[in-house]
């Protein structure tokens, strides 16, 4: 630890890690009803659920669903908001390169996407995008 | 030329109506029994049902693997090449076949598949088959009397799981090291391609020993999570996107094993002045580089989806390509007269919309296609996109992301300087492109581009023996090289003394 650290306070309240760093920009982020009904329908398969936005090839650049706590969201993840009550979180870097768009999460008919809880349901998540107003 | 639809007469393709897993040498029903269905996207129909696994499936398979593993590893590497030859002999001999095969599956149009996906498939088994041969531990004489023995050894059962947008050749980059190197193999097939493979095991499935490659399909949720959780995988192996990269790592970490990674890109293809020079083939030759982002449907990690172009060429430059690239269009997969085939689902078809969609909001300019082709006949329920070509800033989210399929962003540079600014203006660091008939300004920024494959005045070769990986958040290893063998053993190491007397330590 360098020097210049402060020493923490013991009586400060725990930092929620797994919560990132909240973007406080909830209307950047919405949902239409049908992937809300998709997400009440794995929330009752799965229990409680959260988002990560993906980026790169393949399934790239598209939403993953898991269990909420599965994956690890790290200190540089930032959370966009919540959908359907699931946290919804996105790479520090990339959420950089994407803050000036709005997002709706929507879901379409579709098969496969790394890990994600909907493909056996035989649909796809999927990001549609605006441009913030200003 | 046009091949007959699989399972018509004269096709030379004859799919099974159902696939069962490929455990121990035999086909395995799924341990629950359920199945799903895959549709082929040429015409977005199904086609065939397959094994829709459980981490049963995946147990199954791992004690396959683990009851082979000794045996395997222990096989002299001439007979393990030989094979590897073997496996490509049989490929060979069933070369239009199998590429009938994936162009049903994965939709691209079987011009390709004939062309590159088979015969790089069959040569990369020879070249690891070669590689094998060749490949040999290392000793040091440390003093006189001290040698250190560095003795190459199988990690004995990996994980492997395959991207759709090459079905047999991404399965087999990552089959062949493996294999040759004296693994085990559990391997899980993209969901959105999991047929044929099953026709490829069925071909050269018996020339491996029981256990040695087992294909277990499935979800990734329900059947590659849980063999990528496995304890009883050495290592795994994966070709993908982001979140699920950080989520294999995660499970990785859990187990304290090495991964393999890799994870996509936003390829810059850079064109400097001086390819307007002459009008001449290397002209036409830089031009064919910039109608590249089309192969397979930009369905490509390495996809040369940002066109960098020297403004003082800009707009010369941009019409001649804009007129080449408008020569192609969506076609019937099985034609061999085809340049653009199908997206490889539906799922992919829409988030290429939504991302033109967003290029169109953000106000980049749509310079060429930009929607959706419905072919006719049977054909008008696959999933054909038009080229398209959008001018804007590399700010832009279509600049940014990779979008995987057949959209160039193109954008103008001022000097060397800021070329590599902005084609290192990136998350990712996979592919990169540079055209210029100076050699100087060739080398210089090949080497300034954070990238792992910058195709020099060339794009989209993938020939066995020149390595491939990412930079940056593009992944982890070399794959396509000797030195992915690496990525696949242990050394051990001998610390060996033959000197006769005691230290006088103790």
């Amino acid at each position: 630890m360098p020097a210049s650290t402060p020493i923490p306070d013991p009586e400060a309240p725990v930092p929620d890690l797994q919560a990132g760093t909240e973007t406080g920009m909830d209307s950047t982020l919405e949902a239409t009803p049908a992937a809300l009904a998709m997400i009440a329908r794995l929330r009752g398969l799965h229990g409680p659920l959260m988002f990560h936005q993906s980026g790169g090839c393949c399934d790239g650049s598209s939403p993953m669903c898991y269990p909420a706590g599965e994956f690890r969201v790290g200190v540089r993840d930032v959370k966009l908001g919540e959908l359907g009550g699931c946290p919804y979180y996105i790479g520090g870097a990339q959420y950089e390169l994407w803050k000036h768009t709005r997002l709706t999460l929507d879901v379409v008919p579709g098969r496969g996407a790394g890990f994600s809880l909907e493909a056996p349901e035989g649909v796809r998540f999927l990001i549609r995008s605006d441009l913030c107003r200003v | 030329m046009r091949y007959a639809r699989p399972n018509t007469p004269g096709s030379k393709v004859s799919f099974e109506s159902r696939y069962e897993n490929f455990i121990g040498g035999e086909w395995v029903r799924p341990v629950r029994g359920q199945y799903f269905e895959n549709v082929t996207p040429v015409t977005g129909k199904p086609f065939c049902e397959v094994a829709r696994s459980t981490s049963e499936d995946v147990e199954r398979a791992l004690d396959a693997a683990h009851g082979a593993r000794v045996r395997w590893g222990k096989k002299p590497a001439a007979e393990r090449a030989v094979i590897l030859n073997k496996i490509a002999d049989v490929m060979e001999q069933n070369l239009e076949l199998l590429a009938v095969a994936e162009s049903w599956d994965n939709g691209k149009p079987v011009r390709e598949t004939l062309a590159a996906d088979l015969p790089l498939a069959i040569d990369h088994f020879r070249y690891f088959a070669g590689c094998l041969r060749a490949e040999e531990g290392s000793l040091a004489e440390l003093d006189e009397n001290t040698v250190a023995y560095h003795i190459k050894e199988p990690l004995g059962v990996v994980g492997q799981i395959i991207p759709w947008n090459f079905p047999l050749l991404m399965a087999t980059w990552k089959l062949a090291p493996a294999l040759a190197a004296g693994n085990c193999v559990v391997l899980k097939p993209a969901e959105q391609t999991p047929a044929s493979i099953m026709i490829w095991a069925k071909l050269v499935g018996h020339l491996l020993p029981p256990g040695v490659l087992n294909i277990v399909n499935g979800f990734g949720v329900e059947a590659g999570k849980p063999l990528a959780q496995s304890k009883r995988i050495a290592k795994v192996a994966f070709t993908g996107e982001t979140t699920t990269g950080r989520l294999i790592m995660q499970y990785a970490s859990e187990n304290i094993i090495p991964v393999t990674l890799e994870l996509g890109g936003k390829s810059p293809n850079i064109f400097f002045a001086d390819v307007l020079d002459k009008d001449d083939d290397f002209r036409q030759k830089s031009l064919e580089g910039f109608a590249m982002f089309l192969l397979n449907q930009g369905e490509v990690c390495t996809c040369p989806s940002r066109a960098l172009i020297d403004k003082k060429i800009y707009g010369a430059f941009l019409e001649l390509a804009t007129e080449r690239t408008a020569r192609v269009s969506p076609g019937d997969p099985m034609d061999t007269d085809t340049k653009l085939g199908a997206q490889a689902s539906n799922d992919q078809l829409e988030k290429i919309l939504s991302y033109i969609d967003l290029g169109k909001k953000e106000g980049a300019k749509l310079r060429l296609g930009g929607e959706r082709v419905r072919l006719a006949g049977d054909l008008a329920g696959g999933y054909y996109v038009a080229p398209t070509i959008f001018e804007g800033k590399n700010s832009m989210r279509i600049f940014q992301e990779e979008i995987f399929g057949p959209v160039v962003s193109v954008t103008s540079f001022d000097g060397f300087d800021q070329a590599i600014e902005i084609a290192n203006d990136s998350l990712y660091g996979l592919g990169a492109g540079v055209w210029t008939r100076d050699q100087q300004t060739a080398f210089r920024a090949g080497r300034a581009i954070q990238a792992g494959r910058v195709w020099t005045n060339c794009y989209h070769l993938y020939p066995a023996h020149a390595a491939f990986g990412g930079y940056k958040q593009s992944g982890i290893g070399r794959e396509n090289h000797r030195m992915m063998l690496d990525h696949y053993q242990q050394v051990k190491n001998l610390l060996v003394s033959y000197d006769p007397k005691p230290m006088g330590f103790f």
